[in-house]
């Protein structure tokens, strides 16, 4: 790949004179890896409510990050400045770093090995960089949509947005490794609120529309149907509002990968985060029932159960050609045939699974922050056979619900009890959909819930969802991923009716 | 260039402008992270953000465009382009619902506005240092994290505001496990300096509810009276304060919106329960002036500048505040009220957490929440769990460990309108909202009935 598609104000930058200095400066110090990171991030958000524009906000992060090796200890800097002077000085205080902290590592550093990729250039599928669209263009649109879903009956407000990102990334390290990347997400956005103001009640629905790895052209119709979507939510609201209370019970579901990829990512994707699993994140996200010792033999679901991490799938978040360890991206397993098979890990956490290569998971979110095991994009595998149809999933069901959009979610510390809500529920009977119902939550422990999976939806079915915002380590990193599904048809889950709960 | 020169150059530089806000804010920070009773990462940071705020003249109205930037100040011209940039940003936007003119100057001390950022260090953690090496060399597992940060901001505006304000924010959080994981508990608090905290007594606390869980006990899921101690309290006070926005109550899609407007007024517990936020709070203060980089429901960038003030949400059991931007609050009729940086439950008896559980006959009590979600906005209904430790109370003592974890749905407004005793307040730490709110102090509270939902096999 050119490099020229690179935005020229990054590439322009002194990058091989710093990563020179750098990595010359840290070798002279003694360490036994060094790498450089450069990065620029710029995002831009909009926000509009009631069709006027609260807040147009653009922010650009910039700095660069040393990590050295020294004597297996780790050192990290980082500045603001993008001079080789100063690559070399923070190369100079990471190694300062790693020799201070030597006295109190108890653990020494050994990474898996990877093959070098010099000169290497990586940039994200995005047709028109929703940097280079006029702000002015971009309110417009927004506002259009935002009149148009006001313009309706039972429609009292309407919020709209759109947060767009592009991240410019230079990585170098002693090993001979460079990479030059770009990748653009965006994240657009509407909810539509009712109000009845006899009762004191009121209903939302917002967008469906997941946060992807594309640029403006994802806005004007290139991946969703905004104007099918802006069209169906009053109705679908209206309907919402008027829709009857769930009675608490055990139901069948069939989940829209609209819903699951949330549960996905919090019941799988979480869980087989490797640090998790052997206790760095125990003080605060948490840790997993998936530990090591179980890998190859816990049973995490039922046989249609196939989970895969990949950075590599189109449009998706966690989509990168090279990581922060400089690890070409990939796709492997993590859950196949209902067992655990696979972690995302890193170069450091690799050798200890007994693996030779990182599956490339490695990520700061800012150049002012270490690298730590970020989630790559993980996603549920269609049926391979057949292209079975939601309907065909629905038609399988006497007393069920269909589940569509996310909303609400909580789950423990080590990932077993989780609850969903969702932005509607369509009450299933004899086989086919009945009408909307309100209130509805489910709630389940991961490995029941997967076990209860009896079929999955056809390659038609699947949709890559995600999240733009996924929070990890202290200090706090965001980072956004993907999540592909079919849609998926679940057993005997609990659901609950949350007036109830409250009462 | 300095932080002073770089707001007073923008400023100069946005004259032509209508108005001008220019914010910059320096972060130091240093950290300490442990995990399986060793040190992970730590480090020492020190960040800039140069906030510019250009308010220009736009169809008929005044419109807003921020742009904020992480970068190095090398040059004017960079100063220059960001402003360039705001005002296009601004013109792009069009007019702004909240525009107001710029708070002018008032009151308030600026002799320290020439002065430099206040930087933390890593020694900050001197004090924690040799006890924690000592509990590290324990027979327990540790996990934990501390983090000391100064942030240092300055605030210049076209209305002539120089403010600058240096606000300390800390705290130290351990996790600790036995040995096998079987059970896990934990301790935490805020600080502004570090000279308070006993991480050893911290630890001890710590050990002993591990301890409690030598006995292990299962329960079914179910309605318990439930003793919520200070930081569980503080997280759902949070949650509760945080849907105080009073445009969503005018407009009725707020828990806090009846059938004919707000619910200010509205009696939620006979206890003279106080819930406020107050920059003058000792030891907890915050900045006595407002700062915004964006505008939403509450808050608005032409705001800036405006002084902060105690802000009653509940008092006297009743609510009484919704938070109303200056525009806000000359839409609807009613006073400017700003969010604030702590939050206070004040109002109750001399009880501790300890004096509650010896006059509890039979319930639960918990250590601390977890993941706490919003799953029905029209009554404010949370969802969440219970995370290290809960313990089963009968007659005055703790019995034992409950074998497992609940996941609990409640109501943050019926904490208040169903507390049955509320003890007294201390400082403290939210577990959940920790990385964006350290600033509370908070009371026990005993709810009868507090809803138990599931079993959670987390520990």
């Amino acid at each position: 790949m050119s490099s020229d598609r690179i935005d020229p104000k990054f590439s322009a930058l002194p990058l091989a004179a710093m990563a020179d200095a750098a990595l010359t400066r840290a070798r002279e110090f003694g360490a036994e890896h060094a790498d450089l990171r450069v990065e620029r991030i710029g995002s831009q958000s909009i926000d509009l409510r009631d069709g006027a524009v609260t807040g147009v906000t653009d922010d650009t992060t910039v700095g660069l990050a040393v990590r050295v090796v020294v004597d297996g200890v780790w050192g990290f800097a980082s500045h603001v400045e993008l001079t080789p002077v100063r690559a070399a000085a923070t190369a100079e205080r990471a190694v300062t770093v790693a020799r201070t902290l030597a006295p109190v590592a108890i653990e020494r550093v050994a990474r898996v090995d990877e093959p070098v990729h010099p000169g290497a250039v990586w940039v994200s599928t995005c047709m028109v960089d929703p940097f280079t669209v006029p702000t002015r263009d971009k309110v417009e649109l927004l506002t259009e949509w935002s009149q148009r879903l006001l313009s309706t009956d039972g429609v009292d407000h309407v919020r709209a947005g759109v947060e767009q990102v592009r991240e410019n990334k230079f990585y170098a390290d002693l090993a001979g490794t460079s990479t030059l990347q770009e990748r653009v997400r965006i994240a657009p956005s509407f909810t539509a609120t009712a109000v009845d103001r006899a009762t004191g009640g009121f209903e939302t629905m917002k967008s469906l529309a997941p946060p992807v790895g594309r640029g403006w052209e994802y806005l004007t119709g290139d991946g969703w149907d905004w104007d099918g979507e802006l069209a169906r939510v009053p109705e679908l609201l209206a309907e919402k509002t008027r829709a009857p209370t769930v009675a608490a019970g055990v139901y069948d579901l069939v989940i829209d990968p609209t819903n699951l990829w949330l549960t996905l990512h919090e019941s799988v994707g979480h869980a087989t985060e490797y640090d998790r699993a052997i206790g760095y994140e125990a003080a605060y996200a948490g840790t997993s029932f998936a530990t090591p010792d179980l890998l190859g033999s816990l049973r995490y679901g039922s046989e249609h159960m196939h989970v895969t991490g990949d950075r590599t799938v189109r449009h998706g978040l966690a989509t990168i050609g090279f990581d922060d360890d400089g690890v070409a991206t990939t796709e492997w397993d993590l859950v196949r045939d209902g067992v655990l098979v696979g972690y995302q890990v890193d170069r450091t956490f690799a050798p200890r699974l007994g693996l030779d290569r990182s599956n490339g998971c490695a990520f700061a979110d800012s150049p002012h922050h270490v690298p730590i095991q970020r989630m790559a994009n993980v996603s549920l595998r269609p049926d391979p056979v057949r292209d079975t149809s939601t309907e065909e999933l629905i038609a399988g069901i006497d007393r069920g619900i269909y589940v569509v959009g996310d909303k609400s979610w909580s789950i423990d510390m080590q990932r077993y009890n989780f609850q969903f809500t969702g932005q509607r529920f369509f009450r299933i009977r004899n086989g086919a959909l009945a009408g909307q119902l309100r209130d509805v939550a489910y709630q389940a422990t991961t490995t029941d819930f997967w076990g209860s999976l009896d079929a999955v939806g056809g390659a038609s079915t699947w949709q890559l969802h995600g999240t733009m915002n996924c929070g990890k380590a202290q200090p706090a990193q965001v980072a956004a991923a993907s999540h592909g599904c079919p849609s998926a048809r679940f057993r005997g889950v609990t659901v609950l009716n949350t007036l109830q709960e409250g009462r | 260039m300095t932080a002073q020169e770089i707001v007073e150059r923008v400023l100069a530089a946005g004259a032509h402008l209508h108005g001008c806000v220019v914010l910059f804010r320096e972060t130091s920070e240093a950290v300490l992270r442990w995990a399986n009773s060793t040190m992970t990462t730590n480090g020492h940071t020190t960040s800039g953000r140069l906030t510019v705020i250009a308010l220009v003249a736009a169809d008929g109205g005044i419109a807003a465009g921020v742009v904020s930037s992480s970068a190095a100040v090398a040059d004017v011209g960079q100063l220059e382009d960001l402003l360039g940039a705001a005002a296009a940003a601004a013109r792009d936007a069009g007019p702004a619902r909240d525009a107001m003119p710029l708070p002018e100057r008032s009151g308030g001390d600026d002799s320290a506005w020439d002065e430099a950022a206040t930087e933390t260090s890593i020694g900050v953690f001197a004090p924690l240092a040799d006890g924690l090496a000592e509990v590290l060399a324990g027979p327990r597992r540790q996990y934990g994290f501390a983090s000391h940060e100064l942030t240092t901001v300055w605030l210049g505006t076209s209305a002539g505001v120089r403010r600058r304000w240096v606000q300390p924010t800390g705290s130290v959080e351990l996790n600790v496990k036995t040995p096998d994981l079987t059970c896990s508990t934990w301790t935490g608090a805020s600080t502004a300096d570090f000279g308070d905290i006993d991480v050893v007594a911290l630890a001890a606390a710590a050990a002993r509810r591990l301890e409690w869980g030598q006995r292990r006990i299962a329960l079914p899921v179910g309605r318990y009276e439930t003793l919520l101690p200070p930081p569980a309290v503080s997280d759902l006070m949070l949650e509760l304060v945080g849907s105080m926005d009073g445009r969503a109550a005018q407009e009725g899609r707020s828990a806090l919106a009846g059938p004919d407007g707000p619910r200010t007024g509205e009696r939620l517990t006979a206890l003279p329960l106080t819930l406020a936020c107050d920059p003058a709070a000792p030891g907890l203060e915050y900045e006595p002036f407002l700062t915004a980089t964006r505008s939403d429901e509450g808050i608005s960038v032409f705001d800036n500048g405006a002084p902060t003030r105690r802000v009653e949400w509940v008092s006297d059991g009743t609510v009484r505040e919704l938070a109303y931007s200056r525009a806000e609050a000359a839409e609807f009729g009613t006073a400017f009220t700003p969010t604030g940086d702590n939050l206070l439950l004040t109002g109750g008896s001399a009880a501790s957490i300890a004096d509650m559980v010896a006059s509890t006959e039979r319930g639960l009590l918990v250590t601390c929440l977890w993941y706490i979600r919003e799953v029905d906005p029209a009554t404010l209904l949370l969802t969440g769990l219970t995370r290290d430790g809960v313990y089963l109370v009968e007659s005055g003592e703790v019995v034992g460990e409950v074998d497992h974890n609940f996941r609990f749905n409640y109501s943050a407004l019926d904490v208040l309108r169903r507390a049955s005793e509320v003890g007294a307040t201390e400082r403290t730490l939210p577990r959940e909202w920790k990385d964006w709110f350290t600033r509370v102090a908070m009371p026990p509270v005993r709810v009868p009935e507090f809803t138990m939902s599931s079993v959670s096999l987390g520990r």
